[in-house]
């Protein structure tokens, strides 16, 4: 699946300065890297390294200070809704019920009423949900909101999925759960993804490419094609393949964390 | 079924700490929730009652039974009805110009830097005096009658409610915002789906603190020369030192605060039941 087909996003040196109190900040350096329509892209980096900055950016939230980035050869100016994105904190609707979260997309982008319900029950379903569809956020766990946050990007048809660590918050298990349905999903839907992560595993288990950062200001210190086959599941963690990038992919990310710390 | 589990906890914690006092404890969280507003409504008779013994005291509180009776007497000086019906225009139109006038100051404030700068500061200020110092004020410009009574509690409310419902404006999560503008949704969307559903606790806060005003600016708007109104009975009472029915309105008084508190409560209820709320 990988190095086929045609660039879907293009970074383009990418560089963020932000003014802070304390004087300017050089978030990102100079970024560039093409992304294939369809691959998953995993990416790793110490904190502050400018992950999330390169998202909202990409997503059309943030402004680049130079360079662009391009997605299907068009400069990005700002949001769009082939670009979604789902959030750390879940940023679900409070006073939408899940069905009504699902719906918001397709709402604002004029779907009809009956159609509008149709695929938001398609995605509810997708991610498990179907008995929780009148239920609102506050009466959900961390799991079942995160669960409700990409079913709601899905339904709003994006051809591109910024994910901000999504799963950060959850424990292990839901963790593992969610990265599985996550695979199966874009399996079955082809998106081309963006995902960032702390967890080594999460990246290499979900992404065809693992893109290391480095410490600030960010740059891209490498990109590891990861080769396992799909479909991946848990017990790909434990084959010789994986333990073995996981491995250069933890020694290349603990150095930058180090030069951090220095 | 918040009040239940929150006798449960108590009594876990109980059973925890003192095992051997277990039968008393139980006794006492056997006893419902209704019954202890009835206890604790004897214990406040009793205290009153102590109050109109003491000799000290006894003239600011006569007993119960004379307070009671002097409903009568005031109805029967026609003066009862008027003086209820009286306060309660006043709040109401108070109350509601104050939040006709606060939604969209607020809103303003809370989107425009220049709105913000210019008027936050005077609303602070402003809200710090109480206002029984600017009734005369009032009173030279509007005369007396209704009109000072409405525009004393509008001011007072008003600027109470403009202030919980800026400052709940300007803390809406902006990741909700965010979320909203890349499933597509354009200014008004955002204002009408985001900010407006996202502001309605604000400004239920906003209603319940506004009716708390509205009733404490109450006698500052009566003492305008009004000429009739629960507050303005009460100064009119004090000339002539009858204690029993002044001490009726007072009550009067404090229930209709409990009743509003009451009312805003289900609505906030109502309306914003979808709010993940630690009480
Ligand atoms: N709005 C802002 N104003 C000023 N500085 C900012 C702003 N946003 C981010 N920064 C700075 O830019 C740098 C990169 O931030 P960013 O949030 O992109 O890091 P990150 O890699 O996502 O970190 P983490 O893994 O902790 O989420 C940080 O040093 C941060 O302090
Ligand atoms: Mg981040």
């Amino acid at each position: 699946m990988a190095g086929q087909g045609r660039v879907k996003l293009k970074i383009d040196h990418v560089e963020k300065t932000f003014q802070s109190r304390k004087g300017e900040v050089v978030a990102l350096n100079g970024v560039s890297m093409d992304i294939m329509e369809n691959e998953f892209v995993s990416v790793v980096g110490p904190s502050g390294c400018g992950k999330s900055t390169l998202l909202n950016i990409i997503g059309g939230l943030t402004e680049p200070t130079s360079g662009a980035v391009y997605c299907d050869g068009e400069e990005v100016t700002g949001v769009g809704t082939e670009r979604g994105v789902v959030f750390q904190q879940y940023a679900l609707f409070p006073w939408l019920t899940v069905r009504g979260n699902v719906e918001f997309g397709l709402n604002m982008q004029g779907v009809k009423k009956e159609k509008a319900y149709e695929i938001a029950m398609k995605y509810i379903k997708m991610v498990e949900l179907e008995d929780f569809v009148d239920s609102y956020p506050k009466e959900l766990s961390g799991g079942m909101k995160q669960r409700v946050a990409i079913a709601r990007a899905y339904a709003a048809n994006p051809s591109v999925l910024l994910m901000d660590e999504p799963f950060g918050a959850l424990d292990a298990q839901t963790r593992t759960q969610l990265q599985e349905e996550l695979l199966q999903t874009w399996e079955k839907e082809q998106k081309t993804c963006f995902f960032i992560t702390h967890d080594v595993d999460e990246a290499i288990i979900l992404g065809q490419k693992v893109v290391i950062m480095s410490a600030r200001p960010g740059r891209i210190k490498e990109i590891v094609d990861i080769n396992i086959p799909y479909p991946r599941n848990q017990e790909t963690k434990m084959t010789t393949e994986f333990l073995d990038v996981k491995n250069y992919i933890w020694s290349q990310v603990y150095k930058e964390y180090l030069a951090v710390k220095k | 079924m918040k009040t239940v589990t929150k006798g449960e906890e108590v009594q876990i914690g109980n059973k925890i700490d003192k095992p051997k006092r277990r039968s008393n404890r139980n006794f006492i969280d056997r006893i419902p929730n209704k019954a202890w507003l009835g206890i604790s409504l004897l214990v406040a008779i009793m205290f009153w009652t102590i109050l109109s013994v003491l000799p000290s005291t006894s003239r600011s509180f006569p007993n119960v039974f004379l307070v009671a009776e002097s409903i009568g007497t005031m109805i029967e000086r026609g003066v009862f009805t008027k003086d209820f019906a009286s306060s309660l225009i006043s709040i109401l139109s108070g109350f509601g110009l104050g939040f006709v006038l606060s939604l969209p100051i607020a809103i303003l404030m809370a989107w425009y830097r220049p709105v913000r700068f210019i008027i936050e500061p005077w609303i602070q200020f402003i809200r710090n005096i109480p206002p029984l110092a600017y009734v005369p004020l009032v009173v030279i410009s509007a005369g007396v009658g209704r009109t000072p009574q409405i525009i004393v509690i509008t001011i007072a409310t008003f600027l109470t409610m403009t202030i919980t419902i800026y400052q709940g404006v300007r803390n809406i999560d902006q990741t909700l915002i965010k979320a909203a503008r890349v499933l597509g949704a354009k200014d008004k969307d955002i204002f009408l789906r985001v900010i407006a559903p996202a502001s309605l606790p604000f400004i239920m806060t906003a209603i319940r603190l506004g009716t708390a005003v509205a009733l404490t600016s109450l006698i500052a708007a009566e003492s305008t020369g009004a000429s009739a109104g629960l507050g303005m009975r009460i100064r009119a009472l004090s000339n002539t030192f009858e204690s029993s029915p002044m001490l009726l309105y007072i009550i009067i008084i404090g229930i209709i605060g409990l009743i509003f508190e009451k009312l805003a409560k289900v609505l906030e209820r109502r309306l914003t039941g979808w709010q993940d709320k630690v009480e």
